[in-house]
């Protein structure tokens, strides 16, 4: 099937109307151009989009205490209550598949008043009592000193790790942040690392250089918590999901403080994963639109080649009643038009292949050249070999549609009709 | 070699049908070189299109060489053809982006020869028709005459039974159809079986054995004193 002489005569009818045959590859170079270019551009968007969670621990949720909306246990509705430290042991205790669970207490927020001063300086940030564990949940770079550590939470020391926005807001140029006392609320805290944040965890990157964290147990202490979390960042292991461990820790939670069990509203949470599977779904969508429409534009293309295919047995009927007078059987006749539009088709789509990947190299390129890319919301678009597999598969199975009414078309004529055709 | 015993074919013609052949009896042996002559219209064509398996006739029987030819699907017919038959035709024929030496090869590839023995047997069959040098040519390099000794090289390619000609001098010039005359009577004197549709008298002379046909039935099937086409080159 694949000898020599198939591919000569292939070749030689292919080139003997060049121009023609290089109309008719365009179709399928631009359909599988157009696919390729749509997938990669999913990709990138995708890819773009995963960054902004890149290194965040997107199997967590955050919750915190609402007030109970249903009377219970002899208990009236409305009431407020707090998370306290030990359901932070509770959960780690009895729920199985957590790996993180986070206390936090928090001082300011949005709109808050200035809170922090240093010398003549002043400003409104958020301040966070955490625990080293945060950093696994809500990744940073150390620029300088370090982070949180164990012992700080054990001796309450007084220490703070400020945010890159808190350094601009708050220091002269070139001054020294390491080592130098910040006040918060009136209680002063010594800084002892500078973070940067690569992602807003949904919210503005800008804002999220703008924190500053201590240790829990200081923050207690200093600002006069005592046992109190207001909220918790809650984190599962990879071999479960948040979502579905949500009601086992919700459960727990409404039984340490005495809530109903049907009561939905009592405790609030915003689970990261959902909103993660979400934006999932929304690139999964993506990648169905570009297959639909790249297939589509490659169907007419493809279209285009059966149309070509046509007007080719039509223009060869009498060399067809020729070589089937000289003995061709109706399958050399069919195979010779179905190998020409596969190999047409294959021919034509590798270029749209090579074509789409390189322009996809030189938007690489660049992109990677950018002096600053972090804002740009499209990251190394690419197709992996799959995508390329599937194309070629595509291809294959569209040049044999493509030539399959021709051929049947050419070997439906008698030979003697054939070659008395001028 | 050809037996065809009552052959009627009759073609549709809108509402109407043509009876074309009206019974045709008729039989050619081994090593003969025979001439069909008619008038057109006088079904000599389709005669030959029955006898090349091109066609299929309405009733009667045709034996090629003690095989009958009949209900054939088309992948046998075109095996059939290429077995047992050569064409000539008026119009040559030749596949125009091919060299003298492919097109000479094509009935070969139909047979599954490999590369090797195909070219050495295709350029063996150009050099009988003269045309070793020209191998490598296009059919429009080459002058009518030549392009009927390619038809004629490939036509001999495969080896064939028999040679069926359609007006094989039709497109000619009288010298140059005498010299293709030559060679087909060069190619019979080795025993080839010859058949040659013409309605050229001077023609019909230089074959052994004429049959004349006239509106479907054969008027006068008579040997002939073969005039040798070299004296009036």
């Amino acid at each position: 099937m694949f000898s020599r002489d198939k591919w000569n005569e292939i070749l030689e009818s292919l080139t003997s109307n060049v121009f023609r045959t290089v109309l008719t590859a365009f179709g399928v170079f631009w359909g599988i151009f157009i696919l390729v270019i749509l997938l990669a551009a999913g990709t990138g968007l995708e890819n773009g989009i995963k960054r902004g969670f890149a290194g965040i621990a997107t199997n967590s949720m955050f919750m915190w205490s609402q007030t109970a909306s249903k009377p219970y246990d002899g208990l009236p509705k409305g009431r407020r209550y707090n998370f306290d430290l030990s359901d932070v042991e509770a959960l780690k205790a009895n729920v199985n598949g957590l790996e993180y669970v986070s206390p936090r207490n928090q001082l300011g927020g949005f709109g808050g008043a200035n809170n922090v001063t240093k010398g003549l300086k002043t400003g409104a940030f958020d301040v966070y009592g955490d625990y080293p564990d945060v950093i696994n949940q809500e990744p940073m770079d150390i620029v300088e000193g370090r982070f949180l550590n164990m012992n700080d939470i054990n001796v309450n020391r007084k220490v703070a790790v400020i945010g890159e926005g808190v350094v601009d807001a708050l220091y002269d140029k070139d001054e020294e942040a390491l080592g130098s006392y910040i006040k918060i609320n009136g209680v002063n805290f010594m800084v002892i690392g500078v973070y940067k944040k690569k992602s807003g965890m949904g919210r503005d990157i800008e804002e999220a250089q703008k924190q500053i964290y201590v240790p829990f147990t200081s923050f207690s202490q200093a600002f006069n918590y005592g046992d109190r979390v207001s909220w918790m960042a809650v984190t599962a292991d990879d071999n479960h999901s948040i979502t579905q461990l949500k009601s086992q820790v919700f459960d727990i939670i409404k039984k340490r403080h005495r809530i109903h069990p049907e009561d939905d509203r009592a405790i609030g949470n915003f689970d990261l994963y959902e909103q993660f599977k979400k934006i999932q779904g929304l690139f999964l969508a993506l990648n169905l639109v570009a297959y639909f429409v790249g297939i589509l534009v490659l169907l007419s293309g493809v279209i285009g080649i059966s149309n070509i295919m046509l007007i080719v047995v039509k223009e060869r009927t009498k060399e067809i009643g020729i070589r089937r007078a000289l003995g061709a059987s109706p399958w050399n006749i069919r195979g010779q038009v179905l190998l020409e539009s596969v190999f047409l088709t294959i021919i034509s789509g590798m270029a749209g292949i090579v074509f789409a990947t390189s322009i996809l190299a030189i938007v690489n390129f660049f992109l990677s050249n950018m002096e600053d890319n972090s804002e740009v919301m499209f990251v190394n678009p690419s197709v992996n070999l799959f995508v390329v597999v599937v194309a070629m598969t595509i291809l294959i199975i569209s040049g044999l549609l493509a030539g399959f009414i021709p051929a049947q078309n050419a070997v439906k004529v008698k030979p003697v009709d054939a070659l008395r055709t001028e | 070699m050809i037996e065809i015993k009552d052959l009627h074919k009759s073609y549709k013609v809108g509402k109407n049908s043509l009876h074309v052949l009206k019974g045709i009896n008729f039989s050619v042996k081994e090593g003969e070189l025979v001439s069909i002559m008619g008038s057109s219209g006088s079904g000599k064509s389709t005669l030959l299109n029955i006898l090349g398996i091109l066609d299929e006739a309405d009733q009667g029987t045709y034996h090629l060489d003690g095989v009958p030819i009949k209900n054939l699907n088309e992948k046998i017919a075109a095996n059939y053809r290429n077995k047992f038959l050569g064409f000539i035709f008026q119009s040559f024929n030749l596949i125009n982006y091919k060299s003298a030496i492919d097109n000479v090869a094509l009935p070969l590839i139909y047979q599954g020869m490999g590369r090797k023995d195909r070219m050495e047997r295709s350029m063996a069959y150009l050099e009988k028709v003269g045309l070793a040098d020209w191998a490598k040519h296009k059919p429009n390099e080459l002058s009518g005459g030549q392009k009927q000794r390619v038809a004629i090289a490939r036509a001999l390619a495969s080896d064939p039974k028999v040679l069926l000609a359609d007006e094989l001098t039709g497109a000619l010039d009288t010298k140059t159809s005498y010299e293709i005359m030559d060679l087909i009577q060069g190619i019979n004197d080795e025993g080839k079986t010859i058949l040659v549709v013409t309605h050229e008298e001077d023609i019909a002379h230089m074959t052994k054995r004429i049959v004349n046909l006239k509106d479907g039935i054969i008027i006068d099937d008579s040997m002939n004193e073969q005039v040798k086409a070299i004296q009036n080159v």
